[in-house]
């Protein structure tokens, strides 16, 4: 589920959040190199467990990531998810959007 | 020999976040060899119809991108020349020793305005799978995956493209073959040292040392075809393609590594000679040039950077 639209899709425990979104014709965050590089599909987890693979640091750092922040290529679902786009924009520093 | 000073792409060194993703990825996917593993953790890669003994280095790190690209020069002592002509620049430059990759000679070692080092090398070991020179087979043994056969260039992101242009052309002796002139000035440029229509490119960017892509050289327009069909088989993740690119004419396919590095295998592309005239690009028509059959920009394309 994706805060802010009317996007919810189902997505397996060992499938990454962005590609379920990817095979459910959504477009709700932004894909881009689909292996924890490059930050396009920058999320922050507003509820709900979820494991990470490994993701660059150069877009979520370690306190990021204890803040919620993943990338969603590298992110797993527990269980049911909410989550808000955050991709940083270039040159910004910081997300469009802090919740 | 007409060719002097800097001759080619040598040699690059990415970061990777899994080791082993990359190693299948480079070697399964795009049919790389494995040449080495040394105890830094470094992994040494070539093309099967390249002669030194290798071209593509994977580290493992926290942050994918580009660690430094290298050229190999004709001589010895056009190191030297260079570092006195990049230093008369008011720029660093770092003697890196020989050995520190396995099989190499002595490198200069300097980081040019779109924040991005650059080296210059020599001598490298040939190596022991190289194409073969005696009543020479078409190959050492039938190439894999993609059938890339030799690492080709890259395209670098960053500020500053007229001074890195002005670098390339002035100190390093390569010329222009194409660019994007935009209204608010130079955009993007492809610049050569031989006969390909680019050996290296830069697109300006705000972030500094930004890594774009790595390119592959495939025979033909056919095998473009067939690294598509691998991509989408093994589920590799898929940027755009097959295309052409209106710049340069190559024929091509992009792709990510298991990282997030972007790839390019293409084939084709005209060929350069020292007294063309640079090709412009412009504004209105910069989709056609970027992607010639689509003609529209991409989000993905142009922002997709490690």
């Amino acid at each position: 589920m994706v805060d802010g639209a009317p996007d919810v899709f189902a997505c397996n425990t060992d499938t990454p959040v962005l590609i379920a979104m990817e095979r459910s014709g959504r477009k709700v965050i932004a894909v881009g190199c689909r292996g924890g590089g490059c930050g396009f599909c920058r999320v922050r987890v507003r509820a709900g467990a979820y494991r990470t693979g490994r993701m660059s640091r150069a877009h979520v750092t370690e306190e990021e990531e204890r803040q919620g922040y993943a990338l969603a290529c590298r992110l797993f679902p527990l269980e049911d998810l909410l989550l808000a786009p955050a991709r940083r924009m270039p040159g910004t520093g910081q997300p469009p959007q802090e919740v | 020999m007409s060719l002097t000073g800097v001759l080619r792409p040598g040699y690059v060194q990415l970061r990777v976040l899994d080791l082993e993703a990359a190693v299948s990825h480079y070697v399964d996917r795009i049919g790389l060899d494995e040449v080495s593993r040394e105890a830094d953790g470094r992994v040494y890669l070539k093309g099967w119809d390249e002669f030194d003994r290798h071209s593509v280095i994977l580290r493992e790190a926290d942050t994918p991108g580009m660690d430094v690209v290298g050229f190999k020069v004709a001589s010895d002592s056009d190191l030297d020349t260079f570092k006195n002509r990049i230093e008369a620049k008011g720029m660093a430059v770092g003697e890196v020793p020989a050995g520190e990759q396995p099989g190499m000679g002595r490198r200069i070692s300097f980081v040019v305005p779109t924040g991005h080092r650059i080296e210059l090398f020599a001598q490298a070991e040939q190596s022991k799978t190289a194409p073969p020179i005696t009543n020479p087979d078409i190959w050492p043994a039938e190439p894999r995956g993609m059938r890339a056969t030799r690492f080709d260039h890259v395209l670098l992101y960053g500020p500053d493209i007229d001074g890195v242009t002005t670098f390339f052309l002035q100190v390093l002796d390569f010329a222009l073959a194409e660019k994007v002139e935009m209204p608010d000035g130079t955009l993007a440029v492809w610049l050569t040292c031989s006969n390909k229509a680019h050996d290296i490119a830069f697109v300006k960017h705000a972030e500094p040392g930004k890594f774009h892509h790595a390119a592959f050289f495939l025979e033909s327009w056919h095998d473009v075809g067939h690294a598509a069909d691998i991509i989408a088989r093994y589920n590799v993740s898929l940027d755009i393609g097959p295309t052409r690119h209106g710049i340069t004419r190559g024929q091509t396919i992009y792709f990510f590594d298991p990282s997030g590095n972007r790839n390019e295998v293409f084939a084709g592309g005209y060929t350069h000679y020292p007294d063309h005239p640079t090709r412009v690009w412009t504004a209105e028509e910069l989709g056609k040039g970027i992607f010639y059959y689509e003609k529209e920009l991409n989000d993905r394309f142009l922002g997709v950077v490690t």
